[in-house]
Order: C-alpha cells, then structure tokens, then sequence
C-alpha cells in the first residue's frame, strides 16, 4: 500500500489535534506513516498509533529545530526520497505552509495549500479549498512529482482507528547551507486554559464594539467552553493580542459555532470565519454587514446581552 | 558599502470589490486592482531600512500583466526608489512554483542584499512565495517577522508562532517577509506622488531573465484546478432585536435548540 507521510505538528511531544485529523485523511489515500520531527517521541507514539500511524520515522537532530525551516525541508526531501510517498500532509500553519513550499521546490512537486478536504482520486489526491473569503470553493489535483498537501484545522473529525507506530529512525543529512537563519530565542506562548483557537468547536470573538473590555467576551466563552478570538481592530487598538486575531492577517477559524460579538463583519474579518458552520452576531448596529452571515444575530449592546447570557446558559448547563 | 533591496510587490484585484475566476480557472484581475496591501508592510520595511542606512537602494519587483505596473508605481510613491516588471504573456496562469521561478530570477539579476516579501497575498494568499525564493536563492529564510532590527549585515526578527515565539537571526544577503505587525506603512505624500512618475521602471521579458516560457503558464502548473464553484449565500438568519434582556434569552434559546448547550 502507498505509504503516506504525515508531518506530525507537536511541542515537546505533545501532539496536536490537526494530527489526528492529518492522520485520518492519510488513510483515505493510503498507509499513513507519521513523521516525527524533535525531541518527546515517548509522549506522542500512543497518540500517534491511537490514529492509524503504521510507521513513524523519528527524525531527533538539534540542526533540524535550532534552525528555520531549511533543515526540515532537507530532511524530508531525503526521506521523500527514499519512502517514495503518494503524498505528503502538513498542517497549515505558517511554518507547515513554508515547509511545504520548499519541499515542493526541491522535490519538483506540486503543492496545494489550505486544503479543507481531501478524497481519494484516479490520479492521486482531490483536494478542496475555500477561496476569497470563503466565497469560492476549489478542486484541485497535482500533475507533477510527490503531492504536497497542507491541511487546514477541522477539516476531518479525527476517527481512531489502531496503528502499529512502529519506529524507524532515519538519519538526514544536513547541509551547511540549510543553518543559516538561526533560532536565537524561543519562548512559549502562555497557556490560557481556552481551547486551542484554530481547533476549536466554539469560538467567541470580540472587535471593536467591546471598546476594550473583553471580560464579557471571555466570560461567555468560557461558560460554552469557547477559544475566544478577537478582530483586528481589537488588536490593533492594543486590547488584545495579536495570537488571537482572526481574519486575513490573523488565523482563519472554521469551528461549529462562530460568536462575533461587537464586529462589524469588514471583508477581512469574514475571511477568517466565514466557513464556519453556525454564525451568530451580537451587534448595537442592525446596519452591521456581520447580519448578512448570521444564522442567528441579537441587535443589542454586548456589554448587557452577553453577561445575562452567560448566566443563562450556567444555569442550563446546572 | 551600498545595499540594493528587492521588495516583491504583487497586483491583486480589491478585495472590497467583486472577486471571481475566469473561464479558464485563472483569478480574474481585471477591473480595478490594488497593491496587495500586505505588501505595503515590506515596502514600508524597506524605507526603513534606507532612512536608517547609508547608501540604500531599493528596487519594486513585480510580475504580472500590464495592469500590475499599479503595484509598482505605488511603491514608487511610498519611495522606492526604481522599478522592475517582469511582463510576458506566457506567464498567464503561473502557479506558485513558476510564479517563485520567476521572481527568483530576476532578483538574481538586482544583486540584491536583502529581499524583502509581505506575508501573504490579498488574493491567493498562499504564503508560500518567500520560503520558495528563499529555497531557490539559497539564502536564509527569514519570515513571518512582526519585528524587525537590521543591524550593519545582521537582520534579526521576532516571529509569533502558534506555540511560542521565536527570534531568527541571519547575516545579509537575506530573504525577509514582514506582517502587518511589523511597521505602519507610510501614506504617499504629494511629493512622493509627483516624484514617482519620474523614477524608472524596467520591463523584462521572460527571455530577458534566463527563463524558457515552457516551465511557466497554465499548461507548466504542476497543480491542475479540477474546478471552481461559488459557494451558496448564506440564507437570512433570523435577527432579534434586544428588548429588557430578551436578547439574551433568545440567543441561549438558539444555542440550546442547536445542541450547542
């Protein structure tokens, strides 16, 4: 069977879920082999053979993570090489998408980005992608070399199915001229005990219209269980950070449930959110473009609808 | 010592106007278009560098069809200081690897010490464009900075990624990508406005840069759109309008009966 690869996305072994869902569309297109890249393989091998991961390739150098990209690019070019894949997956990040694009160059491959499905086809992979702010939707394959494919989050609801995860060690060979854009710092973001926001079923997000005060915001999240996110005019005014910022230039989120709340809905927020499943705006202005997506909107002042709600829906959850 | 900075600028239709594909799948950029706005991040980056530096020369790079001399000429109106357009009709529905090709060669052409790239498009928005010439010029990948300090040869940025934060540090000739975090960009002065129409803008052939038209265009893409399809409008939601709290019990009546609860 065709082996897959699938490059995990993990810090220090522990695993995130566009793996899982990496994983599960691997196996519509052959025999999914994880790609482990870093230190922490005892904390992820369960959670990669619990998703159908036959093989996994442990790739532990230090050149690979003191540097940016290019080591990894290498590593995976050789291990194209030799594994002869029918595709490779990688989660769409920013780093996954730079991954991607240079392997594609080395390797003479197509490569498709921010796919949000993947089937099986007569000549390889089909990918969808959602384009123009979600206005269009895409089918592509690619014509030449390895398919090279990224994946954005909560494209696939992960489905475990028993893998063997069995080790193989592969040893790259690393060239000067790959270390050269060095990590001289790194520091991990702060746990904010919410829901990843790229992987999240809920999101609730805050913009202008909070006038600086996200507490309502957070608090009503919280009571769903929601990540909340926030709009660039938020971020640009300094009330919350920019990690958090969905639309063109920040994250784009595809959850069940989209919560704007004070947002005006401007073509750059909508491109971050519009694919999600469910929408729902609370906004004092009834003129808002946000209400043209809605499936469900309140025309109200956030600062007294949310709170109340969030009361309401603690005593509904007891 | 003199330093000559490439900043690739790209043509993009507005993205507040009525974005569509042609019959050919090929992004429809007729009518009105605009500098990709993520690009005036790295023109901005660019100005920088030159106020701070002695001897900074900076070129705006652009491929595309007539039309995209816009993104040039309102590079040259932030103030850039000359312009290159790569203009040939075989390069029509390029992908990102030939699109990547191109520019790498006639960056290579500039001589360039630092190449500066926005971090996305408006329109494709793929980003995948300055790790891709990073590869193909062998320089160090420098990108995603939302902070930058240039420093004699030293570029060195903080990258916000979603575990951690990062600091890369790379000595020139260096491939640079900036967000929108990095920097505010400048609005064209009357000055600048009136100067531009004066400053040169080259335009090279495909032939002018070493490159066979047979590895760009439609029929070299090594991805193939199967199709496009525009998705559905969204049917009207119901809207509420709050009265003494009735807001909130209806939103929570929503979500309930959603089995979001």
């Amino acid at each position: 069977m065709t082996e897959i690869l699938v490059l995990v996305d993990h810090t220090d072994g522990a695993v995130r879920k566009t793996t899982a869902e990496l994983l599960t569309l691997a196996r519509r297109l052959g025999e999914p082999s994880a790609v482990f890249v870093g230190t922490g393989i005892d904390a992820a091998r369960d959670a990669l053979g619990k998703y159908g991961a036959a093989k996994v390739y442990v790739l532990d150098d230090a050149d690979l993570t003191d540097y940016l990209v290019a080591p990894k690019v290498e590593a995976l070019a050789q291990l194209v090489e030799q594994a002869q894949p029918g595709a490779v997956l990688i989660a769409s990040d920013a780093e996954g998408k730079e991954i991607a694009g240079r392997l594609a160059v080395k390797t003479s491959s197509g490569i498709i980005t921010d796919a949000v499905d993947i089937e099986a086809g007569d000549d390889g992979p089909v990918t969808t992608q959602s384009v123009f702010a979600g206005n269009y939707t895409v089918s592509a394959t690619v014509t030449r070399g390895t398919p090279i494919i990224t994946v954005k989050p909560n494209a696939v609801t992960p489905e475990a199915v028993a893998g063997e995860a069995a080790e193989e060690s592969f040893s790259p060979t690393i060239s000067e001229a790959a270390k050269t854009a060095k990590v001289v710092g790194r520091k991990p973001r702060a746990a904010t005990g919410r829901p990843e926001l790229t992987e999240a079923a809920i999101v609730v997000s805050g913009g202008r219209g909070t006038a600086g005060k996200f507490e309502p915001v957070e608090e009503f999240a919280d009571a769903l269980g929601a990540a909340v996110g926030a709009s660039r005019a938020a971020v640009d005014a300094g009330w919350y950070p920019h990690a958090y910022q969905v639309g063109q230039t920040g994250k784009t989120v595809s959850p069940q449930l989209y919560v704007a709340t004070g947002i005006s809905g401007a073509i750059q927020h909508r491109a971050g959110m519009q694919t999600s499943k469910a929408i729902v705006a609370v906004n004092k202005d009834e003129e808002a473009p946000i209400f043209e997506l809605v499936d469900f909107g309140v025309v109200g002042d956030l600062h007294a609808v949310l709170p109340a709600a969030t009361e309401k829906v603690k005593q509904r959850k007891g | 010592m003199s330093t000559t900075i490439v900043v690739c600028v790209k043509y993009v239709p507005d993205a507040a106007g009525d974005r569509r594909f042609n019959s050919d799948n090929t992004v429809d950029r007729g009518g009105d278009g605009v500098l990709s706005e993520l690009d005036e991040y790295a023109v901005e980056e660019a100005l920088k560098v030159r106020d701070a530096g002695d001897d900074v020369t900076i070129v705006a790079l652009t491929v595309g069809p007539e039309e995209a001399r816009v993104a040039i000429l309102k590079s040259l109106q932030m103030g850039a200081d000359s312009g290159v357009h790569v203009l040939d009709d075989a390069i029509h529905g390029s992908d990102a690897i030939a699109t990547s090709l191109v520019l790498a060669k006639a960056i290579e052409q500039q001589r360039a010490d630092l190449v500066l790239c926005g971090m996305a498009s408006t329109d494709g928005s793929m980003s995948v464009i300055p790790a891709m010439l990073a590869e193909r010029l062998g320089l160090p990948q420098v990108t995603f900075g939302s902070e930058v300090t240039v420093e004699g040869t030293s570029v060195r940025v903080r990258r916000d990624g979603d575990a951690a934060t990062e600091t890369i540090e790379a000595t020139m000739p260096v491939l640079l990508s900036v967000t929108d975090q990095a920097n505010e960009p400048r609005y064209p002065s009357f000055k600048g406005i009136m100067s531009a129409k004066k400053k040169p803008v080259q335009q090279l052939s495909l032939s002018d840069i070493g490159v066979d038209a047979g590895d760009v265009g439609t029929d070299a893409a090594w991805t193939r759109v199967q199709q496009t399809q525009e998705r559905p409008p969204r049917s009207a939601g119901t809207i509420v309008i709050d009265q003494d709290g009735s807001g909130a019990d209806q939103l929570v009546e929503f979500l309930a009966v959603q089995k979001f609860i």
